[in-house]
């Protein structure tokens, strides 16, 4: 009984935690006024709001049924692609030049992304 | 024999990821989905073995294990940092900066890892990287310093991803 209650308190403190995260994360991305950095409004809702939805139902799970270890795998699937998707994100903001002027890379010419080949160089001046 | 372990085994690592996804995929530990797991864990890696022919050998999974654990940590503290700033302080006194970061790592993989790692942190996103792979860009939400921010990134992550792939 006790262990039922415990457990049902831990369930809405996490969710509480997620709740709080997920919102601060829409905050971020209504409040901030630059591209670049809206995109890290999104990196966070995907890591502790998300891993704080998926600690609540695993923890529900395993107390009131037979429990679940797929939101392991959610979670490992989650930070795979997360950094993926806003690392596109980043490339297209640097490809259509919204975004401050890059710095000089360290030991190279140029970044990957301005580093356009001659035979494609038409397309990249329509998107400008 | 040992010819024949590598004929039948190539990936050894990647042979016990695929077994458990797959039991986790399932949802439930039985035995009849363990050794599935293995057979799918052994076809896997034979079928696909041209396609990663340069890759790293001999991972250290007690460093990965402390790196892993010291990125959750850092992913939890960063975040409630970030959270106050996006709360608290006002787009004018913000000051989005772009980080420059030489790359000791030469290993596709181990950049990976420190771009995912510096993505999942928040405050940072890695951007691009330069046309040869030897730095990487970093955008960061609030930075007075970039080279604070640099040092840090080299010094807690890549340090200690160059230790896992030796």
């Amino acid at each position: 009984m006790t262990l039922s209650v415990l457990a049902t308190y831990a369930v809405v403190f996490f969710l509480a935690v997620g709740v709080i995260f997920t919102l601060v994360a829409g905050i971020g991305l209504l409040k901030l006024n630059t591209g670049m950095s809206r995109l890290h409004a999104p990196t966070k809702a995907g890591t502790v709001g998300i891993g704080a939805f998926l600690v609540a139902s695993m923890i529900h799970s395993w107390t009131f049924s037979d429990g679940s270890i797929h939101e392991l795998l959610i979670l490992a699937f989650l930070f795979v692609t997360a950094p993926v998707s806003a690392n596109f994100m980043a490339r297209v903001n640097i490809y259509r030049q919204a975004c401050e002027p890059l710095p000089q890379p360290d030991q190279d010419d140029l970044w990957s992304t301005q580093n356009i080949p001659e035979a494609d160089r038409y397309i990249a001046v329509d998107v400008r | 024999m040992r010819r024949a372990m590598n004929w039948l085994l190539p990936h050894p690592a990647l042979t016990v990821l695929l077994a458990v996804v797959w039991t986790l995929l399932q949802n439930e530990v039985s035995a009849g989905m363990i050794v599935f797991g293995i057979i799918l864990g052994m076809i896997i890696p034979i079928m696909t073995a041209r396609w990663w022919p340069d890759r790293p050998k001999g991972l250290r999974l007690g460093k990965m294990l402390a790196y892993v654990c010291l990125v959750m940590w850092d992913i939890v503290v960063a975040n409630i940092q970030v959270a106050w700033i996006v709360l608290t302080k006002r787009n004018a006194d913000m000051r989005p900066n772009w980080v420059v970061i030489p790359l000791d790592l030469r290993s596709p993989e181990a950049i990976t890892i420190l771009a995912g790692t510096i993505t999942l942190t928040p405050g940072t996103v890695s951007a691009d990287l330069s046309d040869e792979g030897k730095s990487l860009l970093v955008h960061a939400l609030d930075a007075d310093d970039p080279d604070a921010v640099r040092n840090d990134i080299k010094q807690r992550y890549e340090r200690r991803i160059k230790e896992i792939f030796e």
